[in-house]
């Protein structure tokens, strides 16, 4: 039933997307020809699309996390932010070999925003503060600290507004070496893959794991759908709603982490927010907030935002549609009218 | 002369026939009740009077005796239809006048809201039928009973002649469900006609003049109430033989099992609701706590339960000093729990009546091992106590919403005495359930006396107290004040209401 809500909703967001390419004086036929192409056309693309998604897939689960707790974590990106800034300063100091260098960096990164989150979590557990109104302002918090924390001596790169760049043994880019004589694969490997793919793969599946395999996971759900019930069951929500929001954090700054390990290198003072953690409510919305939705909606997100550049320059077309198309999926599937039977 | 007369009547949602070939027929200016089962297709039918649900085709309505067609609440209210639903559709932060004239608002010439006006008028309806409102209180600050007056009057001043009322003493007080049926009088002496909703048989008796009873969405009989008893009307509206009594023989209670000493307990805006209060409890025994709702019962029950801290006193279970342990150390020491509102705090609506079962017990064996949940065990358990409880569908797998009351309530009530409890404490047991489920639930409660556990039944319910309790013990503002063995009714009532 969900899944439906969520097709048609992405069919419907496609013909408003038709509409104003329309509007616009473009071929609506001819633009999605062009963002097809574009997305699926060369393996190198293909291999974009799985760096570009990379982050929204796992930005998209902590949402999604979160929320069968019962809690909107708007902080996905504060927790983003926080666990690229761990990266990169860890990534900097240490200088291990990679098989210590990789792992300790990622578990530094997600103990960091995994604080961040529960801070949050704890926020409202002890005194009731509701965690929307928490979280978008850790956001900004995470943001200007990251851009003081760039510009410290020791860390920051001369005559620059970024940071150093990461020990190469902190990076996970392993492919780069791989040099496939199979035309396909040699096109694919050619853009900077990285194991960051992989990594978000395993998450989905250990979330997947807590959240319908194991006693945590059903105490989360509970406290999710009805906190009074929980507490009368014997479960203290408090905690499990901090803990809910660790595990968020965790989920979000893994993002950021592997952002900075696999594709940026180092990190660079902030205007405004990127948007990573923002597109993850996106990406929970059209996955009906589950770890295989999330997947899958995390690809459909990279793919738009990917192919979607490509009409700017094929067709003059602006690019903005695609946030609107996202919009307006993300409209749709919000009209829950739409989608119930009629009584 | 005829008020309101339905002919043939049917109503499907999908496969579902909630109403079929339904005939109903009111007369002007009496007190009809309709009564049935839940899920039996009262409140479809009502809905279909009152424009927010269509019937399907080929039935008729005749209202004043002409046919029409009611598309829309809108359109009920315009024809003089007013209808009071159970849950009240009041806002909350408005005052008592806002309320009232929410969506009919007078306005005066410059278009503003004319306030005068439209106090006067609720004024002068207020005191012909002796509401005694006081127009400027919020809602959130008035009680339970006085909200239904607003809604009553909600609909005088739009001038409704038809006064339809769903399950209206359901979150009464005995002492405002005695003011409800005042008013009720007092409206059909003045010539409105009053439709009732309800499963409960003695407020038939009291106020209705006619009865329309319903099963399975069908029509049954219109009976006279005066000429009719409640045995009679029970058995029409569950389709079998019900015991309104039970008959329990006497048992000689057992060692003290539960004891609570002097508590002393705060309610939320931090006032006392349980003052000095003491209980004993005896192993095969029923205590029934008696006492209008809001004397401290809540806050007792949450004491117990380990939800609300316990400033004084002392509660001990088995010798055993339970004050201010956290909810599931109490449950592991075997005190089980009925809840008030088992939608609310009872179960977990969204789970599936399998994960529901082991709600407080997901982290022992054989349910989990090492954090893992072993589905084979949930589901061998679910088989068995849906079996034994009779819990229908036979289905763990479906969501706890998708039960009905009844068997929602067999859920808790499997769950709680699974886990072997000495001290069962039910708060409200049978509260919206209908006949044949209360029926059930008290056998089970005595059967479990019989087996030696000690059970607190704490009731809003006189008869369900009287009926079950070996003893009974009145709470009033806090305090437990008289306690009897087999008093009257009236003795009860004068010591429920000393308090106050």
């Amino acid at each position: 039933m969900k899944i439906i809500t969520s097709i048609s909703s992405v069919f419907l967001g496609l013909l408003v997307g038709a509409l104003i390419l329309k509007i616009s004086g473009i071929s609506p036929l001819e633009a999605y020809q062009v963002m097809w192409e574009g997305a699926f056309s060369k393996p190198q693309y293909i291999a974009y699309i799985i760096i570009r998604s990379t982050p929204l897939i796992l930005t998209g689960l902590s949402v999604a996390f979160a929320f069968r707790t019962g809690l909107f974590n708007i902080g996905s990106e504060g927790q983003f932010i926080i666990g690229a800034l761990s990266a990169a300063y860890f990534g900097v100091k240490f200088h291990y070999p990679a098989y210590l260098q990789i792992p300790l960096v990622l578990l530094l990164s997600i103990f960091f925003s995994g604080i961040y989150g529960g801070l949050a979590g704890l926020l409202k557990a002890k005194f009731g503060i509701h965690e929307v109104i928490s979280t978008i302002m850790l956001n900004w918090i995470a943001l200007y600290f990251s851009n003081y924390a760039v510009m410290t001596e020791g860390f920051h790169r001369p005559y620059t507004e970024t940071s150093e760049f990461i020990n190469p043994t902190t990076s996970i880019t392993f492919f780069e070496n791989i040099k496939p004589t199979n035309q396909f694969w040699s096109d694919f490997f050619r853009p900077p893959v990285n194991a960051g793919i992989l990594i978000a793969i395993i998450s989905i599946l250990v979330v997947w794991i807590i959240l319908n395999k194991t006693t945590f996971g059903f105490k989360l759900k509970s406290v999710g759908f009805n906190p009074e019930a929980s507490r009368y069951a014997g479960i203290n929500v408090e905690k499990k709603m901090t803990q809910s929001m660790i595990i968020a954090g965790s989920l979000s700054g893994l993002a950021g982490a592997l952002h900075v390990m696999g594709v940026s290198k180092n990190i660079a003072i902030l205007a405004a927010h990127e948007g990573y953690g923002f597109d993850g409510i996106a990406v929970a919305l059209i996955g009906s907030n589950t770890p295989f939705g999330s997947l899958i909606a995390g690809f459909f997100l990279g793919t738009l935002k990917y192919s979607g550049q490509k009409i700017q320059s094929a067709l003059d077309a602006p690019s903005e549609v695609i946030l609107i198309m996202i919009g307006a999926i993300i409209f749709f599937i919000a009209i829950p009218n739409l989608w119930r039977k009629k009584s | 002369m005829i008020a309101l007369e339905l002919k043939n009547i049917s109503k499907t949602f999908g496969t579902f026939k909630a109403n079929s070939n339904i005939n109903l027929q009111v007369k002007k200016g009496e007190v009809h009740a309709i009564l049935g089962e839940n899920g039996a297709g009262k409140s479809t039918l009502m809905k279909i009077i009152f424009g927010l649900h269509q019937p399907d085709a080929g039935g008729e309505i005749l209202l004043n005796e002409k046919s029409i067609k009611i598309p829309s609440a809108h359109f009920a209210i315009k024809s003089g239809i007013g209808m009071v639903h159970q849950h009240f559709m009041l806002i909350r932060p408005f005052t008592i006048l806002q309320n009232i004239i929410l969506g009919f608002e007078p306005r005066n010439f410059l278009g503003f809201i004319d306030y005068t006006k439209a106090r006067n008028e609720i004024l002068k309806i207020s005191k012909s039928y002796n509401f005694n409102l006081d127009l400027d209180l919020k809602i959130e600050n008035i009680s339970v009973g006085m909200q239904q007056r607003v809604e009553i009057v909600k609909t005088l001043y739009r001038n409704a002649e038809l006064i339809i009322l769903d399950e209206p003493t359901a979150v009464l007080t005995p002492q405002e469900i005695e003011d409800f049926y005042r008013i009720i009088s007092n409206l059909k002496s003045s010539g409105k006609t009053i439709i009732i909703i309800t499963h409960k048989l003695h407020e038939i008796k009291e106020i209705a003049d006619r009865c329309t009873i319903i099963r399975k969405g069908e029509y049954i009989e219109t009976l006279d109430v005066r000429s009719t008893s409640e045995e009679i009307l029970a058995s029409k509206m569950v389709g079998r033989e019900v015991n309104l009594k039970i008959s329990k023989e006497d048992k000689i209670p057992g060692e003290m099992i539960l004891e609570i000493s002097n508590l002393e307990v705060k309610n939320d805006k931090g006032l006392l609701a349980l003052k000095n209060f003491s209980l004993k409890l005896a192993r095969g025994e029923i205590l029934g706590l008696a006492g209008i709702d809001g004397n401290g019962q809540k806050e007792l029950v949450d004491a117990l339960t380990g939800l609300r801290r316990v400033s004084k006193g002392q509660i001990t279970l088995q010798k055993k000093n339970i004050t201010n342990l956290s909810p599931k150390m109490i449950y592991h020491e075997k005190l089980a729990m009925i809840p008030e509102d088992r939608q609310r705090r009872g179960l977990i609506m969204d789970y599936s009546v399998k994960e529901n079962f082991v709600l407080q017990r997901i982290d022992q064996k054989p349910f989990s091992q090492y954090g893992f949940i072993i589905t084979r065990e949930l589901n061998s358990f679910a088989e068995l106590l849906m079996e034994k409880f009779d819990i229908r569908p036979r289905n763990k797998e479906l969501k706890s919403s998708e039960l009905s009351g009844g068997n929602q309530q067999k859920i808790i009530l499997a769950r709680e005495i699974s886990n072997n409890p000495d001290v069962l404490i039910a708060f409200q047991p049978t509260r919206g359930l209908d006949v044949g489920a209360i029926e059930y639930i008290h056998l089970e409660l005595i059967k479990l006396r019989n087996q030696n556990k000690a059970i607190l039944l704490i009731s809003y319910e006189l008869d369900e107290i009287l009926n079950l309790s070996d003893r009974i013990q009145v709470i009033t503002e806090g305090v437990a004040s008289q306690s009897f063995i087999k008093p009257t009714k009236e003795e009860i009532g004068l010591a429920m209401g000393s308090g106050k």
